[in-house]
């Protein structure tokens, strides 16, 4: 009985998109508190347009799209490794040229296949029409596994985030956590697609861990405000959506933009002078 | 007699250290052992390699020739050359001293007290001034209980009145602990004096021994100039006149 409640209740696409937005920031918030220390959000923006690239590839072999975005995700992540390692060029030199190429490769592929219907935009920007109760599922199941796994490396990583030198030379596994680092980013950026979609996911990152930061004095509060803020915008930006009938992702990007605006003057009143 | 051999066994020893970044030498046959208990003061020009042997040393970086051997079970305090914490991150002392290893506030703050900045505990690390914050990280690296202290330029970003201070609490802490520290420096006149051996690093070891000894050595002369050397000189006698 209750269970058939629930399904009645969830049968509604703006709450299945609600619900699966929540998700996306209960993880987005605290991921996203590494990324903006880390000073790597060109570094998850290059691995989010390699997104679409996923989405081509995963058309074309008819596998999971999901799935295929995680993979090129990892993919493009691993090659800037190598190329950084390579000494040519400075990184965010080769941050833009793998962004960009990778999202026009995938767009160069999908012009190939004229017989698939694809819903670029949706992929692009989001579209909560999309989201099923599978999308839900896989959301869910994705963000328990990235916040349990962050919840595990949680200390180790915040050690490598405040000095890598230090923290490797105290031995902890730098290397390794870099690597689980970036699955977690692509799990999430696979994750999201369907919610703010591909181009958009590393505000969903960026914007409510800045936001939260003036309200935070410990590294942990800063990662449970981010994750609110985020699911405020969330709800704030598929409310307007549904109303004016706008994309979904720039939608919550723009709520989550006007939110951090007033974090800004909060803490611009709170200490004068000192932003 | 085994237990002899172990105390005389060198805490590090490295021989024979090579290390490239691409066509550069950075280190070119580079030695260096340390002996339990001892203070050695690492100096050598910009770019002599320095850093790059503190991290051979610290297990960061495969030399592209030569071994390393640590005696077993040795714990090693290390505080890095530059260490800015980024605004952004929330982050108090108290968290700053236990990332790594598990203590009580009550160690934590035991720890800072040796250094004389336990009242900082709750203070937010990016608010300290360079002095508190090579302190707190001197207290950090002691609360692992280090056999051996591995300090970057523990006096970088610290006023002059501050360096002193810092010094004086590095040699205390020897004698109390009896761990053994290395030291990198460029402050020439007032490390050596402290120093129970200095090491002159270019590449190579160009020359090594008691502080006044390296300072009248040629070779040292040649690196670093007269007046370092005449410097050195004054701040020895002025050192001795202090004891006196």
């Amino acid at each position: 009985m209750p269970t058939t409640m629930i399904t009645i209740m969830i049968d509604d696409f703006l709450i299945r998109a609600i619900v699966a937005g929540l998700g996306i920031a209960a993880v987005a918030g605290p991921l996203g508190c590494f990324v903006v220390w880390r000073r790597m959000a060109y570094f998850g923006d290059t691995m989010a347009h390699s997104g679409l690239l996923g989405v081509a590839i995963g058309l074309f072999f008819s596998v999971n799209l999901v799935l295929g975005v995680f993979v090129a995700c990892m993919a493009v992540a691993f090659l800037l490794v190598f190329l950084q390692r390579a000494r040519g060029l400075a990184t965010d030199t080769l941050l833009g040229i793998l962004a960009h190429s990778a999202l026009s490769l995938g767009l160069v592929v999908i012009s190939f296949m004229p017989s698939v219907r694809v819903d670029l935009m949706g992929y692009l920007f989001g579209d909560i029409l999309a989201v099923s109760m599978m999308d839900i599922f896989l959301i869910y199941s994705v963000a328990a596994l990235s916040l349990l796994c962050l919840g595990f490396i949680w200390n180790q990583l915040l050690a490598l985030t405040v000095h890598a030198h230090l923290a490797a030379a105290e031995g902890i596994p730098t290397k390794t956590l870099h690597i689980v680092f970036m699955l977690l980013i692509a799990g999430l950026i696979a994750a999201a697609m369907k919610i703010v979609g591909i181009l958009l996911i590393t505000s969903l990152l960026i914007i409510p861990a800045a936001a939260a930061r003036p309200f935070a004095r410990s590294p942990e509060r800063m990662a449970v405000i981010a994750a609110l803020i985020g699911a405020l915008a969330v709800m704030m930006g598929l409310l307007v959506s549904l109303q004016l009938d706008t994309p979904s992702g720039p939608s919550i990007v723009v709520a989550a933009a006007i939110l951090f605006g007033f974090s800004m003057i909060f803490s611009a009143v709170r200490r004068p002078g000192s932003v | 007699m085994v237990s002899h051999k172990e105390i005389s066994q060198p805490l590090i020893s490295a021989h024979d250290i090579d290390v490239d970044i691409g066509s550069k030498k950075i280190l070119d046959g580079a030695h260096l052992d340390i002996n339990t208990g001892e203070i050695v003061t690492l100096i050598g020009p910009n770019g002599a390699g320095k850093t790059t042997l503190v991290k051979v040393i610290l297990g960061l970086l495969t030399p592209g020739h030569g071994v390393v051997k640590r005696k077993s079970g040795l714990r090693i305090g290390y505080v890095p050359q530059q260490f800015t914490i980024d605004p952004l991150i929330p982050l108090n002392v108290n968290r700053l001293m236990t990332l790594t290893v598990k203590a009580t506030r009550a160690a934590v703050q035991q720890a800072l007290a040796t250094t004389g900045v336990s009242h900082l505990i709750d203070q937010s690390v990016s608010s300290l001034s360079g002095g508190e914050q090579q302190r707190v990280l001197l207290a950090r690296a002691l609360l692992r209980e280090p056999d051996l202290l591995i300090l970057d330029e523990p006096v970088q970003g610290v006023d002059f009145s501050g360096q002193v201070a810092l010094y004086q609490l590095i040699s205390d802490i020897r004698q109390q602990r009896g761990c053994a520290i290395l030291m990198i420096s460029h402050d020439l006149h007032i490390v050596m004096a402290q120093s129970d051996r200095v090491i002159c690093l270019n590449a190579h070891v160009c020359c090594e021994g008691h502080p006044q000894e390296v300072g009248n050595n040629p070779e040292y002369i040649k690196m670093f100039g007269n007046k370092a050397a005449q410097t050195l000189g004054l701040y020895a006698h002025h050192h001795d006149h202090n004891h006196d």
